[in-house]
C-alpha cells in the first residue's frame, strides 16, 4: 500500500482516484528540484523567522551551558535524585532523546532496504535530527555522573596503568558501546547521503568561502558513473550495517533496567517495547519537524501528504506495540503472583504519581488511536498536536518507569519521593536549544531535503534511478 | 571573638606595644612569639605547615598535637603540653608509641547524669574515636549515643576559646585578680552573696573542693540545676524513706517489669547497663534458665522504652499515678484509688499485669519515671517493699549525686536570692541555665537583670545564652581535656583522664573551684591526684594503685553498697490523687538526642533521626492520631521536598508556641509531647534556632507535664526532615523484611521465621567465590534492639560520615550507613514496635557489584562488596538496584574539608570522601584490615571477636555479632544458626551476608489474642 513502485510509471494515465498520492506533486523536473531545494540554503536571504528562531534556539542552549557550568562547579545535587530514586530527569531524558533519533534510522536503513521509496524526502531530514538527538542524549549519562571528569573516558574500554578495564558485566558499559557505534553509524550514513548534493551545492556555490567548504566537504564528487555505483554500494552496504541498530540501540538502552532487580524494570518485554517506543517517538518528533518546516519553505510539493499519511500510519502501529507493552506489564505483574511486582503495579497506578501513568495512557494509547481514521491522518494540525502528545507520552513513559518503579521499591523504609528541580529543567531546555541550534543550522546550510534522492522518484526517473 | 582569627602572620609581627593593648589574651603566645629561640624553630621545624596555619586556632592545636602525641605515652604527663623547646627525633621511641597505630586510653564521660567508662582511641596524641570500657559497670564495653557524640563536641569549632570578660579577652591571672577582692569581701560576709550554681556532679573530688569552699564561706550556697536530674526520684525516696536514696536496678532478678513513666532504657546514667541486663532476660534461644522477663509500661508520652514493652498503656499522666494507686491498693496499700485509663485495653492490661505482679511478688519490679511526681516515686518503693522485691530487684544506695537535687538547692532558691539582692557574686559552673530553667523560676530575669548579682562568672563549654548575661566567661575544659572523675550509676569510681591537652586552654571546674579557693595554680590534674591521695592513702603504693585506676578507668569494688532502707509510713501517703484536668495535658521531655539542649550544636545529634518519629533537625508537637484527628490536624505528608505538616499554637497557660504537630502511633490521646533542647538562640552554627524552644510553657512545680492545654491549628504549613514516611507493619511483614512472634508461638515453633519457600535452592550465572582464609558476616538479633541510635552515631564517627544538613534530608539524601527502621504493628491507637537496624547486607550475590561500569565497586575474597571511592565516577546506578537502599551518595561535597577542628576528629584510617561518590557501610574494613595486620605480624589466624565492628562495639544490648562464617564455632556462625535466622529479601537470591534474628516478644498469654505478625507473613508468602 505504501509502496507506490509498482503502479508509478503508468500514474499519469490512470485515474488518480485509485492510486496512492504522488510522492512528488506533478510538475516537478530535475531542475526545478535542485532550485527548490538549493534555495533553502544560503542561496537566498536568512528568512526573519529562521533568525527569530535561531536566537531563541542559542538562548535555551546557553541554559544548558549554565546548568553544565553549575554541575561541574556545585555537584549532581543540584538536581533531583536521592535514595532511593537514583536516577530521575537524567535518565528519563537520556532515554527520551535516543528514542526519537530512532525514526532517523529506520527511514533511513530500514525503508531503504525495503524499497520504501515515499522514505527519499524526509529521511535527510530525520537522519540529520538523529544526529542532534543523540548528541542531545549523550549529554545527559556524561554529567548525570557525580565526577563527570572522570566518567567520560573511565567507561571507556582503553589500555590504562591501572590494567583496569571497565565492568564488562554493566548495562552502562553496553550502553557506551550502542550509543557509540549507533552515533558512528548514523554519521557516516547521513554524511554519505549528502555528498551527491554537497557536490550540487559547491557546484552552485557564489560564494568563494563557501564554494572551499561545500568543495571540500563533497569529497572530489564529479556525479561520475563510478561515483554513483560506488556510492550507491556504499550507501546500502551502511543501510545494512545500520538496520539492525535500530534494534539494538533501545534494546540495550532496555537493559539498563531489565537487568536490574528492581519491580517495574526487571522485565523481559522492555527490548522489543522500548524499540517500538522508540519507533514511535521519532516519528512523532520527525513529524513534528516536518509540518512546520514544510509549511514555511511551502514543500508541500516534495513532503506530501503521502509522507505525511505513511508516518502517521506507522506512528499508529508503534502506538498500539507500546500499548500492547503498557497491558503486558500490567498482566504480567499479576500473573506473575509476584507480590513486589503486583505492588509496583497497583502504586504505579494508583499511588501518588498515579497522574503520571494515566496520563500517559492518554497520551500514548488513547490520543493516536485517532490516527485508524483517514480524516486524522491527512488534517496536518491534528497530526501534529497528536505528534505532541506522543512526545509528551514517551516522556512520561520513562518518568514512570524510572521514578515509580524506584520511589518504592522493596524497603518502605527507604521509600521516598521525586521532583526535579529547576536544574533538571534548565538542562532539559538546554538540550532541546541544543536539539533546535544544529536543527535550524541544518536546515540553512545544507539540503534538509536529499536532491539527489528525489530526483530518483521523480516520474520519469525510474529506470535512472530505480535501485 | 574576631580576635580569634588573626592570621599567625600577623600574631608574628605583633610588637610589644601592641600586644600591650591585649596583653592578656595574647599572653601565652606572646611567650612564644617574643622568643627568638621559638620564632626561629617554628620556622625551621615547620616551614610548610607554619604557613598554612594561617589560623590561630589551628597552628595551636598542631603544638599540642605534637607536644600531646609525645606526652600521652607516659600516663601520669598525658594532658602536658610540649614544652616550648627544640624538638629532636625519638632517639628512642616511648613505649608502645608506633607512628599510624591508635593507642586507646580510658576514662569516663558523664554524659547523662552518672560515669560511662570508657575507652578513647587515640590517633598520634589526638582523640578520635570513643568506645565502650568492658570492665566499667556504666559501660560493659557500650556506650550511648551522647558519648559517642562527645567527640565531635570535643572539636567544635564553635566552642569557647577565650576567655572573656564582657566580650574582651582576658587572661587566667587577670581572672583571678578580678575575683580576688570580691571573694574577700564575701571572706568578711561568711559568704553570705556566694553562690555557686552546677549541674550534677558526681565526682568526689570537686564534691571535696565545694565542701571546703562552703567550709571556707560558710553562709555560701551550692545550688544545683540541671534538667537530667533526678528530683522527683530525690524527693519520693525522701517521702518514702526520709532520705534522698536512689534506685538500682537488678534485671536479674525481675521476672515481671512494671515502668511507669520510667524510660531505663532511653535516658539516664545507667541506660545502657540496664540495657544489657533487660535484654539479657529476653534471648529466646537462651535464657540460661530463667523466665522470659515481661515488661508492661504504662507512659504519658513515647519512648524507647515503651517502644520494647511486652504490654504498652498509652495513658495520660494523671492515669499512670492512677494505675500505681490501683496497684499499690491491690497490694493492700492505704491509698486512695485514682482515676484509670478509659479504654478496654488499658483495662485488661492493667488487670492482668496486677495478677502477673501477684503471682511473681518477689520478682516483680517497679519502677517510676522522672516525669511522675515524688508521691508516684514514694508509692513505687512502698510497692516494691510490699511486693517484697526491694532489696532483690530494686536495690537501694547513696546517690551518685552530690547534693543531690532539692527544693533548698533549687535554681528557683537562687533565683529567688539574685531576685532579693542577696547574691553578690555567682559562679556558674557548666551547663546552660538561662536556656534550662523553667520561665517562672525568675532565674533568666535575674541573671540579666545588670543591678541584681555584681559579679557572674560563666565556666561553660560553649559562649552560649548563659554567657551572654555572665560578666566573665570562662571557657571550660572538655571531658576529654582534663582531669576529673565521676561515679558511674552504681557508685563505682574512676577517674577522669584527658586525652589532649585543653584546646582552648579551657579551665575544669576543679581549677576554677580551687582558684575559688585561693590557689590559681595548682593544675586539675594535681587536684585530683591529691583528692585520691587522700582516699586511697599517700603510701608509696599510691602511684602503683594510682596507674592502675587510671589504666583500667576505674577503682575496683567502689560501688555503693546496698542500703537496707524501709519506707516510713507518713503523711505523704495521704496525697490526694491526681486527676485528669482539661482535655489535652502537655508532656514535656528532654530530647532523645539532643537532651536539655547540651548537644544541639552537635551536627550528629541534630541529623540523628529520633528514635520513633525518625524526625531530625526538628521537635515537635507530638500527637496521637486520635488527638489529631479531633483537633483536625492532618497527617504527616510526604513530598520530596520533606515531610509537610501543619504549624500549630500550643497554648497552655498563658503561654504559647507555634510548633508544627506531628501524628505518631501509640502516643498517648489528649496529650501533646514536646522535647526540650531545641530552638537555641546561641548554640553556634549547628543548633541556631533550629527548632522550637518550648521552655515558656513549663512550670517549675511540674516541670515534665502541664495540664490544661491547647491547640490551635496555624494557617501553615511547614516541612520537616523525616528520615523514615512509612512505616506500616503489614508492609515489612507482608514483605517478609521483619519477623517475630510471641514467646508461646516460639515455644511451639522455634523457626517461625523460616519460610517455606525459602528452603528452596538458588543459582547463579557465575561462579561461586571462593573463600578460602576468612568469610565475613553478620547477624543482628531483633529481640536484643531496642533501637537506641547508639550504633548509628558510632559509625558516623568511626566511619567519617558527613552531616548533611536538613535542606538536604529532606530531599532523601541523608547519609548514615546504618539506619534502623521502624514499623508499628497493630491499631495506631496502641502498636507494638519494632526497630531493624539496616547496615549493607554485604551480599554474595552483589546486584551492585554487576552494574557499576567502572568495576568501583567489588567482591572481595573475605566476601566484603567493597567500594573504591577513588574509582567511582557517580552513576548511582548501583544504588537504584540495591535492594536494601544502603548506599549513600555524595550528591554535594558533604564532608567538611575545611574546618580546621574538624580536621583533627576524622578517623585517619578511613577516606574523607569527596563530592560525586558513592558510599555505604563497610564492614569496618579498617578494622578487619588492622586486625588482618596484627595476625600476620603474629603468625596467627584472626581470633574470633578480635574484629568487632563499630556499630558492634557500641551496641548496649550486644545485638549485633560480627565474625568468620568459615569457622562453625565463630560467635556469628552460632548465631546464624538459630532457628530465628533468616535474611532479607531471600527470593532476590542476593544472598546477604547480614541476618536477622526474629523479633520474640513476651505477652502475656492471657492477653494475646491477635494472631502474630509473623504467621501472617507466613501465610502470605506460602
Amino acid at each position: 500500500m505504501d509502496s507506490g513502485h509498482s503502479s508509478s510509471g503508468t500514474s499519469s494515465t490512470m485515474d488518480s482516484k485509485y492510486l496512492p498520492l504522488p510522492l512528488v506533486a506533478p510538475g516537478h523536473t530535475n531542475d526545478s528540484v535542485t532550485e527548490k531545494i538549493s534555495h533553502m540554503t544560503m542561496e537566498k536571504e536568512t528568512p526573519r523567522a529562521w533568525w527569530l528562531t535561531f536566537l531563541i534556539a542559542l538562548g535555551m542552549a546557553g541554559g544548558l551551558g549554565v546548568a553544565i557550568l553549575g554541575l561541574l562547579f556545585v555537584g549532581i545535587g543540584l538536581w533531583g535524585p536521592n535514595t532511593p530514586v537514583g536516577w530521575g530527569m537524567d535518565i528519563i531524558n537520556f532515554v527520551w532523546w535516543i528514542g526519537i533519533g530512532h525514526a532517523g534510522t529506520l527511514i533511513s536503513a530500514i525503508l531503504l532496504l525495503f524499497k520504501q521509496k515515499w522514505r527519499n524526502s524526509i529521511n535527510r531530514f530525520a537522519e540529520a535530527m538523529t544526529l542532534a538527538a543523540v548528541l542531545c542524549a549523550l549529554q545527559y549519562p556524561l554529567f548525570h555522573t557525580g565526577r563527570p571528569w572522570l566518567a567520560f573516558y573511565w567507561l571507556l574500554p582503553y589500555p590504562n596503568t591501572m590494567s583496569l578495564w571497565p565492568n564488562f558485566r554493566s548495562p552502562l558499559i553496553w550502553d557506551v558501546f550502542a550509543v557509540s557505534t549507533y552515533g558512528t553509524v548514523s554519521l557516516l550514513f547521513w554524511y554519505v547521503g549528502l555528498i551527491p548534493d554537497l557536490g550540487t551545492l559547491r557546484d552552485r556555490a557564489k560564494n568563494p568561502i563557501a564554494k572551499v567548504l561545500y568543495g571540500m566537504a563533497s569529497m572530489g564528487w564529479r556525479n561520475s558513473a563510478r561515483h554513483w555505483s560506488n556510492y550507491e554500494k556504499a550507501y546500502l552496504l551502511l543501510a545494512g550495517l545500520s538496520t539492525p541498530l535500530v534494534l539494538s540501540v533501545h534494546t540495550v538502552v532496555s537493559f539498563d533496567f531489565s537487568v536490574s532487580l528492581i519491580p517495574g524494570w526487571h522485565a523481559t518485554i522492555f527490548p522489543p517495547y522500548f524499540v517500538a517506543g522508540a519507533v514511535f517517538a521519532g516519528f512523532a518528533m520527525v513529524l513534528n519537524l516536518a509540518i512546520p518546516v514544510r509549511w514555511i519553505y511551502r514543500l508541500e510539493d516534495v513532503i506530501t501528504m503521502r509522507h505525511i499519511e505513511n508516518m502517521a500510519k506507522v506512528m499508529l502501529a508503534t502506538g498500539l506495540i507500546v500499548a500492547y507493552g503498557y497491558f503486558m506489564e500490567v498482566f504480567m505483574a499479576w500473573y506473575s503472583g509476584n507480590f513486589f511486582e503486583w505492588f509496583m503495579m497497583k502504586n504505579r497506578a494508583g499511588g501518588p504519581y498515579g497522574w503520571s501513568y494515566w496520563l500517559l495512557i492518554l497520551c500514548n494509547v488513547v490520543i493516536p488511536n485517532t490516527l485508524w481514521w483517514k480524516k486524522a491522518r491527512t488534517n496536518t494540525i491534528w497530526l501534529f498536536i497528536v505528534s505532541l502528545f506522543v512526545g509528551v507520552g514517551m516522556w512520561l513513559e520513562r518518568f514512570v518507569i524510572i521514578v515509580t518503579s524506584l520511589y518504592r521499591d522493596f524497603m518502605p523504609s527507604s521509600w521516598g519521593y521525586y521532583k526535579a528541580t529547576e536544574f533538571d529543567w534548565m538542562f532539559f531546555m538546554g538540550t532541546g536549544g541544543l536539539f533546535l541550534t544544529l536543527m535550524l543550522l541544518f536546515v540553512r546550510f545544507l539540503p534538509a531535503i536529499p536532491m539527489s534522492e528525489v530526483k530518483m522518484i521523480l516520474p520519469g526517473a525510474e529506470g535512472r534511478a530505480r535501485r | 571573638m574576631s580576635d580569634a582569627h588573626i592570621p599567625i602572620s600577623q600574631v608574628t609581627r605583633v610588637s610589644r606595644g601592641a600586644s600591650a593593648a591585649k596583653p592578656k589574651f595574647w599572653r601565652s603566645l606572646d611567650e612564644l612569639t617574643d622568643s627568638e629561640d621559638i620564632k626561629v624553630w617554628l620556622h625551621r621545624e615547620f616551614p610548610e605547615k607554619a604557613s598554612e596555619f594561617t589560623d590561630p586556632e589551628g597552628r595551636r592545636q598542631f603544638l599540642q598535637l605534637m607536644g600531646a602525641s609525645v606526652a600521652l605515652a607516659g600516663l601520669s604527663s598525658a594532658c602536658t603540653r610540649q614544652p616550648a623547646e627544640a624538638i629532636v627525633p625519638y632517639a628512642k621511641a616511648p613505649e608502645q608509641f608506633i607512628p599510624g597505630k591508635p593507642v586507646y586510653f580510658a576514662t569516663v564521660l558523664s554524659t547523662d547524669g552518672a560515669a560511662q567508662g570508657v575507652l578513647v582511641e587515640s590517633h598520634m596524641g589526638r582523640p578520635t574515636k570513643i568506645e565502650g570500657n568492658p570492665d566499667h559497670p556504666g559501660s560493659l564495653g557500650s556506650t550511648d549515643h551522647f558519648a559517642q557524640a562527645e567527640i565531635l563536641n570535643l572539636y567544635d569549632p564553635d566552642r569557647s576559646k577565650t576567655l572573656n570578660y564582657r566580650t574582651q579577652p582576658r587572661a587566667w591571672a587577670d581572672f583571678i585578680a578580678a575575683i580576688r577582692p570580691v571573694l574577700d569581701a564575701q571572706k568578711a560576709l561568711k559568704g553570705e552573696g556566694l553562690r555557686l550554681l552546677t549541674p550534677t556532679v558526681t565526682s568526689p573530688t570537686l564534691g571535696a573542693q565545694i565542701d571546703e569552699l562552703l567550709k571556707q564561706y560558710p553562709m555560701a550556697k551550692w545550688h544545683v540545676h540541671d534538667p537530667i536530674a533526678r528530683r522527683n526520684a530525690m524527693d519520693g525516696a525522701r517521702a518514702a524513706f526520709g532520705r534522698a536514696l536512689q534506685p538500682v536496678y537488678n534485671f536479674a532478678e525481675a521476672d515481671v517489669i512494671i515502668s511507669l513513666d520510667a524510660d531505663f532504657l532511653g535516658l539516664g546514667g545507667d541506660k545502657v547497663a540496664n540495657a544489657r541486663a533487660f535484654v539479657a532476660r529476653r534471648s529466646a534461644d537462651d535464657l540460661g534458665g530463667h523466665e522470659m522477663n515481661r515488661l508492661y509500661m504504662a507512659e504519658s508520652s513515647i519512648s524507647l522504652t515503651g517502644a520494647s514493652a511486652d504490654h504498652r498503656m498509652a495513658v495520660r499522666a494523671a492515669e499512670v499515678e492512677g494505675i500505681a494507686r490501683e496497684l499499690a491498693a491491690e497490694l493492700g496499700l492505704p491509698v486512695e484509688k485514682g482515676v484509670l485509663p478509659g479504654s478496654d485495653m488499658a483495662k485488661s492490661i492493667v488487670a492482668a499485669m496486677i495478677k502477673d505482679a501477684k503471682a511473681r511478688p518477689a520478682r516483680t519490679l517497679v519502677m517510676v519515671g522522672e516525669s511522675q511526681p515524688a508521691f508516684v516515686h514514694a508509692l513505687g518503693y512502698a510497692i516494691n517493699e510490699k511486693l517484697g522485691s526491694l532489696g532483690t530487684a530494686l536495690i537501694l544506695t547513696e546517690p551518685v549525686e552530690l547534693n543531690p537535687p532539692s527544693a533548698d538547692n533549687s535554681i528557683d532558691a537562687l533565683a529567688a536570692d539574685m531576685a532579693a539582692g542577696k547574691v553578690s557574686a555567682l559562679f556558674i559552673l557548666g551547663g546552660n541555665p538561662l536556656a534550662t530553667a523553667t520561665p517562672d523560676s525568675g532565674f533568666a530575669a535575674a541573671l540579666k537583670d545588670p543591678a541584681k548579682v555584681a559579679l557572674k562568672v560563666r565556666l561553660g563549654l560553649f559562649d552560649d545564652e548563659t554567657s551572654e548575661f555572665c560578666h566573665w566567661q570562662i571557657p571550660e575544659a572538655h571531658a576529654l581535656e582534663a582531669w576529673s572523675d565521676a561515679r558511674a550509676f552504681d557508685g563505682t569510681l574512676s577517674v577522669q583522664q584527658p586525652l589532649i591537652a585543653p584546646l582552648y586552654d579551657g579551665k575544669s571546674a576543679h581549677e576554677l573551684v580551687q582558684a575559688l579557693l585561693g590557689d590559681s595554680t595548682t593544675t586539675g590534674y594535681t587536684i585530683v591526684q591529691n583528692a585520691w591521695k587522700a582516699r586511697l592513702g599517700a603510701t608509696p603504693a599510691f602511684e602503683k594503685s594510682w596507674r592502675k585506676i587510671v589504666h583500667d578507668g576505674l577503682l575496683e569494688g567502689s560501688a555503693f553498697p546496698p542500703v537496707g532502707a524501709k519506707t516510713v509510713a507518713g503523711a505523704w501517703m495521704q496525697t490526694k490523687a491526681a486527676s485528669n484536668q482539661g482535655d489535652l495535658d502537655v508532656a514535656f521531655r528532654l530530647d532523645p538526642n539532643l537532651l536539655d539542649g547540651r548537644y544541639a550544636n552537635n551536627g550528629w545529634m541534630q541529623e540523628l533521626p529520633k528514635p520513633l518519629t525518625k524526625l531530625t533537625w526538628d521537635n515537635a508537637a507530638l500527637l496521637s492520631p486520635k488527638t489529631a484527628k479531633r483537633l483536625s490536624i492532618p497527617e504527616p505528608e510526604g513530598t520530596a521536598r520533606g515531610t509537610f505538616v501543619d504549624r500549630v499554637s500550643l497554648k497552655v497557660g498563658g503561654a504559647s508556641v507555634s510548633i508544627p504537630a506531628w501524628v505518631v502511633p501509640g502516643h498517648p490521646d489528649d496529650t501533646v509531647t514536646v522535647y526540650l533542647g531545641a530552638g537555641r538562640k546561641r548554640s553556634g552554627r549547628v543548633g541556631q534556632g533550629v527548632g522550637v524552644d518550648v521552655q515558656p510553657l513549663r512550670l517549675s512545680a511540674s516541670p515534665w507535664s502541664r495540664a490544661g492545654g491547647s491547640i490551635a491549628r496555624e494557617n501553615s504549613r511547614y516541612a520537616m526532615g523525616c528520615t523514615q514516611d512509612h512505616w506500616k507493619m503489614e508492609d515489612a511483614s507482608e514483605r517478609g523484611l521483619l519477623r517475630t512472634t510471641s514467646f508461646e508461638e516460639y515455644k511451639a515453633k522455634p523457626d517461625f521465621a523460616k519460610y517455606a519457600e525459602e528452603q528452596a535452592p538458588q543459582g547463579s550465572m557465575y561462579p561461586e567465590h571462593p573463600y578460602n582464609g576468612n568469610k565475613w558476616g553478620m547477624s543482628i538479633d531483633l529481640s536484643a534492639c531496642i533501637g537506641c541510635n547508639a550504633c548509628v552515631t558510632a559509625c558516623q564517627s568511626e566511619n567519617n560520615i558527613a552531616v548533611v544538613g536538613k535542606e538536604q534530608i529532606m530531599r532523601g539524601r541523608e547519609m548514615q550507613w546504618l539506619r534502623i527502621d521502624r514499623y508499628y504493628e497493630g491499631e495506631s491507637e496502641a502498636p507494638a514496635v519494632h526497630h531493624q537496624p539496616v547496615p549493607c547486607m554485604q551480599c554474595e550475590n552483589a546486584s551492585c557489584e554487576v552494574v557499576c561500569p567502572v568495576a568501583a565497586t567489588t567482591h572481595s575474597d573475605e566476601g566484603l562488596n567493597d567500594m573504591v571511592y577513588n574509582r567511582c565516577v557517580g552513576t548511582r546506578y548501583c544504588s537504584n538496584n540495591c535492594a536494601y537502599k544502603v548506599r549513600r551518595f555524595n550528591f554535594f561535597l558533604y564532608s567538611d574539608w575545611d574546618t580546621e577542628s574538624l580536621k583533627l576528629q576524622k578517623n585517619p584510617d578511613v577516606t574523607v570522601r569527596s563530592r560525586g561518590v558513592m558510599e555505604k557501610c563497610t564492614y569496618c574494613v579498617q578494622r578487619v584490615n588492622e586486625a588482618r595486620i596484627n595476625s600476620r605480624n603474629e603468625n596467627r589466624e584472626i581470633r574470633d571477636g578480635e574484629i568487632r565492628t563499630a556499630c558492634q562495639q557500641v551496641c548496649p544490648t550486644q545485638a549485633i555479632v560480627f565474625g568468620d562464617l568459615n569457622k562453625a564455632d565463630s560467635a556469628v556462625s552460632k548465631k546464624k544458626a538459630s532457628p530465628r535466622n533468616y535474611v532479607l529479601l531471600h527470593e532476590l537470591n542476593t544472598r546477604p551476608r547480614t541476618s536477622y534474628l526474629a523479633s520474640v516478644r513476651n505477652p502475656n498469654p492471657e492477653l494475646s489474642t491477635k494472631a502474630p505478625a509473623a504467621a501472617e507473613g507466613e501465610a502470605h508468602h506460602g
